[in-house]
C-alpha cells in the first residue's frame, strides 16, 4: 500500500527541532509521535534528524596540539607577570 | 558548574592556580568551538589565546550574571566573530536574513542510516562528510549549531552567547540541523547505491 502525504506531514516538519528537543507540547508530541507510526516517510525524517544530531555530539573532540597548549600557557605567564 | 563559581572567585582574588584550573577545565572546548567555527588551526590558536587572555584581564568584569561557560563561550564566539569579519568583510550579520532555503528540500531517498548505531557510523568517512558539510553551512548557522548541539549549550544560552533571540536561535538551529542532515542522506545513498551488486 502506498503511504499517502497528509496534511500532517508538511504541519510535522516545522515542529521537528522543538519535538526532538522535547520542546513541544505534550498533546503536540501525543500527534506526532500517533503520525510517525503511520508515515514512514516522516519517521525517516525524524530519525535521521536525530542521528545527524547525536553523530555531531558523539563526534571525539580535537585534542589541542601540544605545542598550541604550550604558547598558550607562554602567553598567559607573560601576562600574569605583568 | 559551582566548583567554576568557586575558582572564579579565588583567581579575582589572584589566586593563579585557580585561574589554571579554568583554563585547564575549558581549553579543549574553546579550541574545538573555534576550530569548527574557523576551520583553521592557526586560527583557532589565536581565538584560543584571545580568549583565555580576555577572561584574565576582564576576569573582575564577571558578576555572575550569567553562568561562568556562558560568559566565557560569549567572549570566545566574539573572538572567532572578529577573525570571520577580518577574513572576508563585508562583515557577517547574525541577524542576516535567511540563507537559501534548500534546507528545507528533503532528500527524496529513504535511507535506514537514521536507524544505524552511531558506532557503525562514525568511521573517518563520516567523520570527513560531516566536516564537509559543516564547512558549507553559512557561519550564521554554523555558530548555532555548534554552540547547541556540539557544545550543548541550551537554547537560552546559545542566544544569550551569540546576542540574538531564542526564535532566532531555534530557526537557525533548525535548519543547520536540517542543511547537515541533508548533506549526509545525499552521502549515504551515493554510499548505498556504490556497495549494490
Amino acid at each position: 500500500m502506498t503511504h499517502q502525504h497528509t496534511v500532517l506531514c508538511g504541519e510535522l516538519r516545522g515542529y521537528l527541532s522543538d519535538y526532538l528537543d522535547g520542546a513541544v507540547q505534550e498533546a503536540v508530541c501525543r500527534e506526532i509521535e500517533k503520525h510517525l507510526a503511520e508515515c514512514p516517510d516522516c519517521r525517516v525524517q525524524v530519525d535521521t534528524l536525530k542521528k545527524t544530531i547525536t553523530l555531531y555530539r558523539l563526534a571525539p573532540r580535537e585534542e589541542v596540539p601540544a605545542e598550541t597548549h604550550v604558547r598558550l600557557w607562554k602567553v598567559l605567564e607573560l601576562e600574569m607577570s605583568h | 558548574m559551582d566548583t567554576d563559581i568557586a575558582w572564579v572567585h579565588a583567581a579575582q582574588r589572584g589566586d593563579t592556580r585557580a585561574f589554571a584550573q579554568l583554563v585547564e577545565r575549558y581549553e579543549s572546548r574553546v579550541y574545538n568551538l573555534a576550530l569548527k567555527m574557523l576551520r583553521d588551526p592557526q586560527d583557532a590558536e589565536d581565538v584560543l589565546q584571545e580568549t583565555f587572555l580576555s577572561v584574565f584581564r576582564h576576569l573582575n568584569d564577571f558578576h555572575g550574571d550569567a553562568t561562568f561557560s556562558t560568559w566565557l563561550y560569549r567572549i570566545a564566539t566574539n573572538a572567532a566573530l572578529m577573525k570571520l569579519r577580518a577574513r572576508k568583510p563585508p562583515p557577517l550579520s547574525l541577524d542576516a536574513p535567511a540563507e537559501s532555503e534548500e534546507a528545507n528540500a528533503l532528500p527524496r531517498e529513504v535511507a535506514d542510516w537514521g536507524i544505524m548505531p552511531e558506532e557503525a557510523l562514525l568511521n573517518d568517512e563520516v567523520r570527513a562528510q560531516m566536516d564537509a558539510a559543516m564547512d558549507a553551512l553559512p557561519e550564521s548557522l554554523r555558530m548555532v549549531f555548534v554552540l547547541r548541539d556540539v557544545e550543548g549549550l541550551s537554547v537560552q544560552e546559545t542566544a544569550e552567547v551569540l546576542g540574538i533571540s531564542v526564535p532566532n536561535v531555534k530557526t537557525r538551529l533548525h535548519r543547520a540541523r536540517l542543511a547537515l542532515r541533508n548533506q549526509l542522506a545525499a552521502y549515504f545513498a551515493r554510499a548505498g547505491e556504490k556497495s549494490k551488486p
